[in-house]
């Protein structure tokens, strides 16, 4: 049913219904709502679950591991600092391939404190064997859960679901929320693989010496490749019973006649996708890719897309300090390095700590790239606030 | 006739404006909220206690209440949620010269921060606590805390909170602080009084100051913003010495109020010292700062 709703609230009617057994979250700007939301509705009695409310973020991801663990399907949903101070934690998730989802409402990390958005937190723990899809609206916030859920349970791979604070989880959009019927029919109940249980004793997350270390990084890693495949059928399956598209591993906008390529995740699609008509209008050929999956990256399908492009740019709410873009290096690392040296990929940085990222700056963005490529460019970057001694 | 004087903009309009950011005000407390009166009582103390104001250093974590160290004139630090007390030790450790006041919430200093709490007071480090406990998570919206009392209703007990909250004075004693006390913000003489104390007393000190958080705990437990002071003047029992184990909060019953305990022990650093410095101890060898 469509309805007008905060797209926190979206999120948590949709993981209410996807039914999980056990929920823990300590509150946290932007993700509280979410959680709020969903004490309610267990509250009133319309989901049974389990909901904890506990002392931190390290807690809800440890109380998520041992509930998922003993055979629960679990919800926890977090942002910034709360995500970093659960970093121990998800590693160990992933390592023990429990497929808990967890919400990352997208916040800027201090110092200095800032509680507005940018992609910095999920980008802090891309590396630890969890899967990250990115949202770009709300409806694809909340279809993305329902997804997730499969996904997870298929691959036995955690799941993060990363959605941009305040843009999305406090922006009240039209989303259509499914029965509850039609989910019960997309996700069937969780068959975990191991259980603790006492009937077959069994220990999880042991010492591994250095003798048996090294192969679960690489069955980890070889899983979440294969992810791939689970993530665009579920995708696809997904368009087939709820009759849209959501998710999936990329997205492209006008892209075939470009002769810009712009690549980004998450919710500045919108923007960018925007300028790119009006700049139709204008005559100019501007193309989008977006990254759902972020994890896994999808390097062979980017270079399908992307290998006749000969200017791309990337934008990002992110940094990787004395490394430049993240996601640019992604993007870079995609194509051979001996093919086609005169493609230019140029990388720009944006929205950190949420400055707003403007049409007009996505313009002087496509306009610079025109001329030059850039290396590295921060997008909106106030000089008059930067002295020379700082540097 | 004689002229008064008509002052001028620069003039403190205030006694402890010396102590205060005044460019950073208005502040972001809410009307009714009982936290910048547990923060003016906490800089009376500091001016009455005559410590060396110069060396005085105030620590907070996130929350409401942790917005203080940003409106104090002193040296101060806004750490991250739950950590101001490691991070308060690691000051004094460095520079033992230094008075520390950790200033914090009751979910700042007892959830996320808890941990550093029992311990900092089991190793007697020598710095004074003051607790916020407005019985809620009131920076991020009126969530449940480790102090909300049972049944009470909060954004994320929408039904009743299913848990029993901490005793905090006997939690601080039970882990070996050597100056405890619980008043209310209306109890603000009392209050200036016990925290003057435990600035100029050695070793880990705690005060518990209760404080009214109309706006998200009040709201949802149907409490009007006066009818929480009303329950402090009204069910306060004054009991200086009562026994730690006696202290739930009991808003029905009474809630206990006072100096529960002060005694002495040797702190953190005389004990290393003792230990690991003997010669320190003989030689008076000058300090790591100077
Ligand atoms: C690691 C982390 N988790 C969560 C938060 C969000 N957060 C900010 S303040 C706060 C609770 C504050 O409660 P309390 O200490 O009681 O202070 P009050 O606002 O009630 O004065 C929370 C959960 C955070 N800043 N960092
Ligand atoms: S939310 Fe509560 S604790 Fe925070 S300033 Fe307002 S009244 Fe005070
Ligand atoms: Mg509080």
């Amino acid at each position: 049913m469509l309805k007008q709703i905060e797209g926190s609230q979206a999120v948590a009617d949709v993981v209410a219904l996807c039914r999980p057994n056990v929920i823990s979250a300590y509150p946290i700007t932007p993700q509280t709502h979410i959680v709020e939301d969903l004490s309610v509705i267990v509250g009133q009695g319309k989901l049974d679950a389990e909901f904890v409310n506990v002392e931190s973020e390290f807690s809800a991801a440890s109380v998520v591991l041992g509930a998922s663990a003993a055979g629960a399907r679990t919800y926890t949903a977090t942002s910034s600092q709360g995500l970093l101070l659960m970093a121990e934690v998800i590693y160990c998730i992933s390592g023990m391939r429990l497929p808990i989802v967890l919400t990352c409402a997208n916040r800027a990390i201090s110092a200095p404190l800032s509680i507005w958005n940018d992609q910095q937190d999920s980008m802090a723990v891309r590396d630890a064997g969890w899967i990250q899809l990115f949202a770009e609206d709300n409806q694809e916030a909340a279809d993305l859960h329902i997804q997730a859920y499969k996904i997870a349970e298929q691959t036995f791979l955690p799941v993060m679901v990363c959605m941009d604070g305040f843009i999305l989880t406090h922006a009240f959009e039209p989303v259509d929320i499914p029965e509850q019927k039609q989910v019960d029919d997309f996700l069937p109940p969780f068959k975990p693989r191991h259980i603790v249980d006492p009937r077959w004793p069994r220990g999880i997350g042991l010492y591994a010496d250095p003798r048996f270390y090294m192969e679960t990084r690489y069955i980890l890693h070889r899983a979440m490749e294969k992810s791939e495949k689970t993530i665009k059928e579920v995708s696809a399956d997904f368009a087939k019973t709820f009759g849209r598209d959501s998710g999936g591993f990329i997205k492209t906008y006008k892209l075939k006649e470009a002769d810009v390529a712009i690549v980004s995740m998450g919710s500045v699609v919108g923007t960018i996708k925007d300028l790119i008509d009006q700049l139709e209008e204008e005559g100019k050929k501007v193309g989008l890719l977006q990254i759902c999956s972020y994890r896994p990256f999808p390097r062979q399908e980017i270079y399908n897309i992307l290998k006749d492009k000969m200017n791309i740019v990337v934008l990002e709410k992110c940094i990787s300090l004395g490394r430049g873009g993240i996601l640019a290096s992604d993007i870079r690392w995609s194509f051979p390095r001996a093919e086609k040296k005169d493609r230019n990929i140029s990388s720009f940085i944006a929205g950190l700590g949420g400055r707003n990222i403007t049409s007009d700056d996505l313009r002087y963005m496509v306009e610079r790239v025109e001329k030059e490529p850039v290396e590295l460019e921060f997008l909106g970057l106030k000089k008059e606030l930067i002295s020379d001694k700082d540097l | 006739m004689e002229e008064i004087p008509t002052p001028s903009k620069e003039q403190p309009h205030h006694p402890l404006d010396d102590l205060i950011r005044t460019d950073r005000i208005p502040h972001i407390w809410c009307p009714g909220c009982g936290i910048g009166t547990v923060f003016s009582a906490c800089l009376a103390a500091l001016k009455a206690s005559g410590i060396n104001l110069q060396k005085t250093v105030m620590v907070s974590g996130i929350g409401c209440s942790g917005r203080a160290a940003g409106y104090v004139k002193l040296d101060s630090f806004h750490t991250t949620h739950g950590r101001a007390i490691p991070f308060a030790t690691g000051l004094k450790l460095a520079n033992p010269e230094l008075n520390i006041v950790v200033f914090s919430g009751d979910g700042d200093l007892f959830a996320i921060g808890g941990n550093h709490f029992i311990h900092a007071a089991r190793r007697n480090m020598d710095i004074t606590v003051i607790c916020v406990n407005n019985l809620n998570y009131g920076m991020t919206g009126g969530q449940v805390a480790a102090t909300t009392p049972y049944l009470a209703k909060s954004t994320t007990t929408p039904a009743g909170n299913p848990e029993t909250p901490f005793n905090l004075p006997l939690m601080a004693y039970a882990c070996g602080a050597t100056y405890v006390a619980r008043w209310t913000m209306l109890h603000i003489r009392d209050l200036t009084d016990s925290i003057t104390e435990a600035l100029c007393k050695k070793g880990f000190s705690f005060i518990e100051a209760l404080s009214p958080c109309p706006v998200n705990y009040g709201r949802r437990n149907k409490q009007k913003p006066l009818d929480m002071l009303k329950l402090y003047q009204e069910k306060a029992i004054i009991k200086n010495d009562a026994d730690p184990a006696t202290l739930d909060i009991d808003f029905e019953k009474g809630i206990i109020l006072g100096k529960f305990i002060d005694l002495d022990r040797p702190t953190f650093i005389e004990n290393y010292d003792k230990i690991y410095r003997p010669s320190r101890l003989q030689e008076n060898v000058p300090e790591l700062n100077s």
